[in-house]
């Protein structure tokens, strides 16, 4: 069986994996969640009360029973009902997900802008002064947390500029795109900033490989011109790991950027999981949790499909 | 030594290494209590203090020494990422030795599991380990040791398995040689290197995510000190106490730069293959 193949047939088994990690996890979580649900409240209910409530949440069954009526759900769209907000959580999920999914494209495309013409530029350049720049600031830019540099961006705006990032009421891109994309703006480049330094590094090493083979160097004595080389012979093969790296990366953002969401106080997914955990609220972290890892084993599926498109040769091996 | 000279002969070898090294200094003092100050005490009429000669990286809101609290917040992150990636490198080299050397069935439910933990992002997973087990010091190390295992796992299960069907090891099977022997001496050292680059890079990871989920009052807990709940707590003081924000983001950021640069210094020098490529 190729890769392909195998890699598609494994696919659901990962996913029921998944669901049974989630569904597990949370009834891990010490205490009941009729206390968690009610709070302080649970304490006034008497036992047929709270045997009464456990028989109509289908608590008081096996954990595998559960588990089977939760997946039956699933399939339906049900993901349970948020505690917090009262309603469907599948609802409270896709009301968070363009927001998340907007800052993900554009902290892609900002790495993408500016990490793969650095990184080819550095690669035309190697072993220059100009080469060892761009690889001293990408090394620095791979090892800058997110929270560091997005508060060292808050502070310079407000100390130096006397300015303060947009935040307030979150504007969708279809409501008010100027001040959409104002408020996205500054969490785009604080997440694009350590993306675009690893996409600098991998397209500096990709093309300094490619720029190495014997093709490139037959192009070379052929007469084509450097630029020839680059952007018709080279560019095309040394995409092939930039293509897998900002697939990857893009899959993790697309889980919510957690602490950047939070600094800049922006409605996404990674701040909506933090708040259901801080609140207990386990039916939105199951099912969010649950969101997200299936977002990201198709992100990391679609790289796998277009590493395969991109090099024929992963087509028939057996990894 | 070889191995070593080799680090030191290479420029970001010197200088990460140079970098780890001062701060084990910094961890190791800061751990055995061996600061400027307690970094508990709080000295109540110098709250928020600049730097200065006395407070060389000057006092938080509770006139605690800043410099003293980096150095048992550097202490604290090195503990749980140690901890966190030991635990994850042995795991990981059991279980991938284990799936390479049992095969079929053993490999096949390890390598499956493992994608399950693979299937989750890091942070989220880690976020998921401490709603489960509550926010806390040792529930780091353990989230950040399964968040990293699968990844152990991978990196040793596939040259345990080419190194399996090589001659060397039939030859020590027809020898007589028992399958503990086979898998300690000749395929667990013959891993050592990719181990040891996946370990220093593993690191690097492991203070991110501390720091990360103390930022998120979800690791060390107040009022031990941690770089990532300093910064955390600088964040409402950014205007009038910037050195409450600078010094440990600045502290976070060498640390991981350190590692990062090690770690490509000792792949380039273990494995020459990429040495042309290592950016």
């Amino acid at each position: 069986m190729n890769y392909l193949m195998r890699r598609l047939a494994t696919f659901p088994l990962v996913l029921l994996g998944v669901s049974i990690v989630v569904f597990l996890a949370i009834r891990m979580v010490p205490g009941d969640s009729i206390t968690a649900m009610l709070g302080t409240e649970a304490g006034l209910l008497t036992p047929p009360q709270r045997d009464a409530l456990a028989a109509y949440f289908g608590i008081d069954q096996p954990w595998f029973i559960q588990y089977w009526r939760w997946l039956l759900g699933l399939f339906q769209g049900n993901l349970g009902i948020s505690s917090t907000y009262g309603r469907p959580v599948l609802g409270v999920i896709l009301e968070r997900f363009p927001l998340t999914l907007e800052l993900a494209l554009l902290s892609m495309i900002i790495a993408l802008v500016v990490g793969m013409p650095a990184g080819i530029f550095a690669a035309t350049h190697n072993e220059k002064l100009s080469d060892l720049g761009v690889r001293v600031v990408a090394m620095i830019g791979q090892s800058t947390p997110n929270f560091v540099l997005a508060l060292l961006i808050i502070y310079t705006l407000s100390a130096g500029f006397g300015v303060l990032p947009a935040m307030g009421e979150f504007s969708p891109l279809w409501r008010d795109p100027l001040r959409n994309i104002g408020q996205l703006l500054l969490p785009a480049v604080t997440l694009g900033f350590a993306f675009a330094a690893s996409v600098t590094r991998i397209s500096r090493s990709a093309m300094l490989d490619v720029l190495s083979d014997d093709y490139v160097r037959t192009a070379r004595s052929k007469g084509v011109s450097a630029r020839g080389v680059i952007w018709r012979h080279a560019l095309p093969n040394a995409l092939i790991p930039v293509v897998t790296l900002s697939g990857i990366e893009f899959g993790y953002l697309l889980g919510g950027a957690v602490i950047v969401e939070q600094i800049y106080a922006l409605p996404g997914l990674g701040r909506m999981v933090l708040d259901a955990i801080l609140q207990r609220d386990y039916a939105l972290v199951q099912g969010s949790v649950l969101f997200i890892a299936f977002n990201f084993m198709i992100v990391n599926l679609l790289v796998d499909l277009a590493y395969v498109a991109l090099d024929p040769r992963i087509r028939l091996s057996e990894h | 030594m070889a191995t070593l000279r080799a680090i030191l002969a290479h420029t970001s070898g010197r200088i990460g290494g140079a970098i780890v090294a001062l701060y084990l200094l910094l961890a190791v003092l800061g751990m055995l209590g061996l600061t400027p100050d307690n970094p508990l005490t709080q000295h109540r009429v110098e709250r928020l203090h600049a730097p200065d000669s006395t407070y060389w990286m000057g006092t938080d809101l509770f006139g605690r020494d800043v410099a003293s609290r980096l150095m048992t917040g550097i202490g604290q992150s090195f503990l749980v990422a140690f901890f966190s990636v030991a635990f994850a490198t042995l795991a990981g080299t059991v279980l991938g030795l284990a799936a390479a050397w049992f095969g079929r069935r053993w490999d096949g439910l390890v390598m499956r599991i493992m994608d399950v933990l693979l299937a989750f992002p890091a942070i989220l997973l880690a976020l998921l380990i401490v709603a489960v087990a509550g926010p806390g010091t040792w529930t780091s190390v353990v989230a950040i040791a399964i968040v990293y295992t699968p990844i152990f796992t991978r990196v040793v299960r596939g040259p345990a398995l080419s190194l399996k069907a090589r001659e060397f090891v039939d030859a020590a099977r027809t020898f007589g040689s028992s399958s503990s022997y086979i898998v300690t001496r000749h395929l667990l050292l013959n891993l050592v290197a990719p181990l040891t680059v996946q370990v220093t890079l593993a690191l690097a990871w492991a203070l991110l995510t501390e720091a990360g989920l103390s930022f998120l009052g979800l690791g060390t807990q107040p009022p031990a000190a941690s770089l990532g709940l300093m910064l955390s707590d600088s964040r409402n003081l950014m205007e009038t106490a910037p050195w409450l924000m600078i010094f440990p983001g600045v502290a976070i950021m060498i640390s991981i730069l350190g590692f990062n640069l090690l770690g490509d210094a000792l792949r380039d020098v273990l494995d020459p293959k990429t040495r042309r490529s290592i950016a």
